[in-house]
């Protein structure tokens, strides 16, 4: 740790040889030189949104178009409108209501997103806030689970679910949630409560508050941005959870919508391609509401802790 | 803290004592959840899909102990060995591009102009929803025979799609689904941009008094106050690659097809252990795994004393 305690090395270096006119200086030419660049710095930014944003506008006019105007069809712009690939979409799949994958995904996303927060949450308390034996190799654990490819468990995990007959049911989805398996959601709510002043703590032992007090009164109140960052990433992971679902759920009464739309697109193979593109972007409907509404949650819950989409 | 300036008294030491138990009792209470998280959903099966590698377990039939057969099968195994070669690729070709385009597209932003944070935003949105079944699927559509890809490269002179486009060519899906990664630059360019903000300006001014062009200020400055976040932004993204399976699965319709070109490793795990139920092998794949990624971590962390910088305070 000595290395992080040092004094910026090249700051102390080049620090004293600019004058604060000389510092004015050459900030008044970078802003004039900004009037010019101006131009150049938005045209490119747009160019790269422009073949960022492609493929998923593309997808979204691709519902309006007519099935067999989708594939190789570059145009953003539906030449006829159609309503018809929503139509087909909403039939659902083999006699299950489209209807009913929804509900299941969002049943699994709201449970994972309780589960998140009451369990990262106790958790991350404890590492932040209480001394006790063994907390830093605890600590280290954690950590180490956040890089800990999940298949090695998955194996073990599969077995017993298997055993205790709970394949087929939302137990093997939701017991980690519960159990603040996501490491990353503790580690996030950690950095959050170090942010938080330790005199408030103090102050209301003072009064004669216990830790539970202390949380329930103090912190969880304050750490409000922490559990809507990870309420929200805790949704979306739940509701695009893919590789889970494909183990645990069978039944297709019990689909989530990746997985039903995996089965729809085994299903109609190459022929549907309107409908196919209709459900994919009912699938990612919650997605893009959570992004337009909560875009400074996520970017900010990715630019402090590293999260990923 | 400083040594208690009066000795202490028995009674004070119990009483110390006595807070110590407390907080012992308390933390465990608070960290209930996650340590029984941690024992029966990760340490426990780590040890025995451990044990598993070393037995021929089948899901159905009491597993019986094969020693190290699992792995010395492992390495005769063609599948199992194109499985490596292509996750290799993927690693080794797609996290660097993707981390270039990152940064590249952070420094442009952190040029600090109106309109950043929508642009930031807007760049973050393919992260968000590029490892879901929905894009998989769309970016299928993109890259098929006929698909909007081949129409673009055709008309710009490249050479025409064979049958089936990009999906159908074992030569050409590594690109797709690398295009695919790249796509979601994003989340590490947003990383790059909370560690540019750190960079202090007074740096650049002062080399830029003392002469210094951009590429030496993005050589000298730039790159070492930034390469704490480039370890982090390389480690993450690396152990993520090593793991794709959602675009694959989807893509390659559940096959790792064309050619098992994109067998990636755990797509052969998935079909190893679930398809075939041979829990042994699968778990000897998951051991080897971890083995590959834990030294790939170590191996960073140990060469990163020779170029991440630390600079004053904490990360």
């Amino acid at each position: 740790m000595s290395a992080t305690s040092m004094p910026p090395k090249a700051a102390g270096k080049l620090g004293p040889t600019v004058s604060a006119q000389q510092s004015e200086q050459l900030r008044k030419a970078a802003r004039r030189r900004g009037a010019v660049g101006s131009t150049g710095f938005h045209i490119f930014a747009l160019a790269v949104l422009v073949v960022i944003l492609y493929p998923a506008v593309w997808m979204l006019t691709s519902t309006f178009k007519p099935s067999n105007q989708i594939v190789g069809n570059v145009s953003l712009i539906p030449s006829d409108f159609t309503l018809a690939n929503y139509a087909t979409a909403l039939e659902g799949i083999g006699g299950v209501s489209f209807w009913t994958f929804v509900s299941n995904s969002l049943i699994l996303a709201v449970a994972s997103v309780v589960g998140v927060l009451i369990s990262c949450s106790l958790a991350a308390y404890a590492f932040a806030r209480v001394e006790f034996p063994g907390r830093n190799v605890f600590f280290a654990c954690m950590i180490g689970t956040m890089l800990l490819p999940f298949h090695v468990v998955v194996i073990p995990q599969y077995i017993v679910f298997n055993n205790l007959g709970m394949v087929n049911t939302y137990w093997p989805l939701l017991i980690g949630k519960f159990l603040a398996a996501d490491a990353f959601f503790v580690f996030l709510m950690i950095q959050f409560m170090r942010g938080l002043p330790n005199e408030l703590d103090e102050a209301a032992r003072i009064d004669g508050a216990g830790h539970a007090r202390i949380f329930g009164s103090i912190i969880l109140p304050l750490m409000q941005p922490a559990l809507i960052t990870s309420a929200i990433f805790a949704f979306i992971w739940s509701w695009n959870d893919f590789f889970g679902p494909l183990l645990y759920l069978k039944n297709p009464s019990m689909y989530t919508m990746p997985i039903a739309l995996r089965a729809y697109v085994d299903q109609t193979t190459t022929s549907d391609y309107g409908a196919q593109m209709a459900m994919a972007m009912l699938a990612l409907l919650p997605v893009m509401l959570f992004f337009f509404a909560f875009q400074r949650h996520l970017v900010g819950g990715v630019a402090t802790q590293g999260l990923k989409g | 803290m400083a040594a208690p300036a009066i000795p202490l008294d028995s009674d004070r030491l119990r009483s110390i004592k006595r807070k110590k138990a407390h907080g012992a009792r308390v933390g465990y209470a608070f960290l209930s959840p996650w340590l029984i998280g941690f024992f029966v959903l990760t340490a426990g099966p780590m040890i025995a899909s451990l044990y598993l590698s070393f037995t021929d377990y089948d899901l159905f039939n009491a597993p019986n102990f094969t020693g190290i057969e699992n792995y010395t099968r492992l390495f005769s195994d063609p599948n199992f060995l194109k499985a490596c070669q292509v996750t290799l690729y993927y690693v080794v070709v797609g996290t660097p591009i993707k981390l270039i385009s990152a940064l590249a597209v952070a420094m442009l932003l952190n040029a600090g102009r109106r309109g950043m944070g929508f642009y930031r935003s807007a760049y973050y949105l393919p992260s968000l929803i590029g490892g879901s079944v929905s894009i998989a699927i769309v970016w299928k559509a993109m890259f098929i025979d006929n698909g909007i890809v081949a129409r673009v490269v055709e008309s710009l002179g490249g050479p025409a799609a064979s049958a089936g486009g990009w999906v159908g060519d074992p030569n050409r899906t590594m690109p797709m689904l690398i295009l695919l990664t790249v796509w979601q630059f994003g989340a590490p360019m947003v990383i790059f941009l909370a560690g540019l903000k750190q960079v202090p300006v007074e740096l650049y001014e002062a080399a830029e008094v003392d002469g210094a062009g951009p590429v030496r200020k993005f050589l000298k400055i730039t790159i070492p106050m930034l390469s704490p976040v480039i370890f982090f932004n390389l480690l993450l993204e690396t152990i993520h690659a090593f793991q794709i399976f959602n675009s694959a699965f989807i893509i390659s319709n559940g096959t790792g097809g064309p050619a098992r070109s994109t067998l990636f490793y755990t797509l052969y795990l998935y079909f190893r252990g679930f398809r075939d139920f041979q829990m042994g092998y699968a778990s000897a794949m998951a051991w080897v795994l971890v083995l590959v990624v834990g030294l790939v971590t170590l191996v960073m962390f140990r060469t990163s004393n020779a170029w991440v910088h630390y600079s004053g305070g904490n990360k």
